[in-house]
């Protein structure tokens, strides 16, 4: 009886390290691991300056696209704005910019201000569509191919680093 | 004996049918949805820029007729488990739901076992 009351304890030891040690390993913080090589939802936003709407379809057509969420009153997207100008010199990718909770006319001073790397530019007024993105803050930006396939998800601003990986994986 | 059967079945069906029309709280998944960018607070507890965006779409989610659980899932699809605060049944957690029940039950067997020796000893 006591050899086994000695086990359990043992075990029940064992199992409370075990707990431990893999709660305090774990990740707690966002990860974009679970939207990787998955296909981006189903969307629908409206363009910047007209009614009509932008859906996942309209993205068919690019070998490349980035997806990059943004505001006129988001200071770290002007810090990746001279990043974003830069790529969107790449010929093999587009840019689709998703103008984040923003007034139009702040949004377009912006733009005028800094110059406008997008290909499309398109809003979403209440937030809504960049839930289905997993969208939790800005800026940022989703690599898709044209299967519509995330390849990468950056949260926060675009490092140089960033640029460079863009670039090779565009390259192929 | 038959009316036995027949309350047992009333209770079962009674409880059932309250179930299908019972309506889901929003506030009830809001509470446990955690806020991503407040510290330790859920998205019902935050008026951040983010929990209001969140408590939007569960009202969407709600209205499409998405059950609770396919809000919570619909949300760890987007963020991650590490969004919803009661963590979700499955094969990596499962130890986590079953050991209390394993550990009462266990705890019931040796406290009967521990008093049934007892008593052998006294007699």
């Amino acid at each position: 009886m006591q050899k086994i009351v000695k086990t359990i304890i043992f075990l029940i030891f064992l199992f409370i390290l075990s707990v431990f040690f893999i709660g305090l390993n774990r990740d707690t913080n966002y990860n974009t691991a679970n939207q990787i090589n998955k296909e981006i939802p189903d969307f629908k936003v409206s363009y910047i300056d007209e009614e009509n709407f932008f859906t996942k379809n309209d993205l068919r057509k690019n070998n490349f696209t980035l997806i990059n969420f943004w505001a006129s009153w988001c200071a770290p997207c002007r810090i990746e704005h001279p990043l974003l100008i830069r790529l969107s010199e790449e010929k093999n990718m587009k840019i689709v910019g998703v103008n984040f909770k923003d007034k139009k006319e702040h949004a377009k001073k912006f733009l005028g201000e800094l110059g406008n790397p997008y290909d499309v530019s398109t809003k979403d007024m209440n937030g809504k569509q960049s839930v289905l993105f997993g969208i939790y803050g800005i800026p940022e930006s989703i690599l898709v191919n044209k299967e519509l396939i995330v390849i990468k998800k950056f949260v926060g601003p675009l490092s140089v680093n960033d640029l460079n990986y863009i670039k090779e994986i565009i390259k192929q | 004996m038959n009316i036995k059967y027949l309350l047992i079945i009333l209770l079962v069906a009674s409880q059932s049918i309250f179930a299908s029309e019972k309506q889901i709280d929003p506030k009830e998944i809001q509470k446990n949805l955690r806020c991503l960018v407040c510290q330790g607070q859920s998205i019902s507890d935050s008026n951040s820029d983010f929990a209001q965006t969140i408590k939007m779409v569960v009202d969407d989610l709600i209205n499409e007729g998405l059950t609770e659980a396919e809000i919570y899932s619909f949300m760890s699809d987007k963020y991650g488990e590490w969004i919803v605060f009661k963590p979700q049944l499955n094969i990596q957690n499962l130890l986590l739901w079953i050991l209390p029940y394993m550990a009462l039950i266990l705890g019931g067997f040796f406290i009967i076992r521990l008093f049934n020796t007892k008593n052998k000893i006294t007699k």
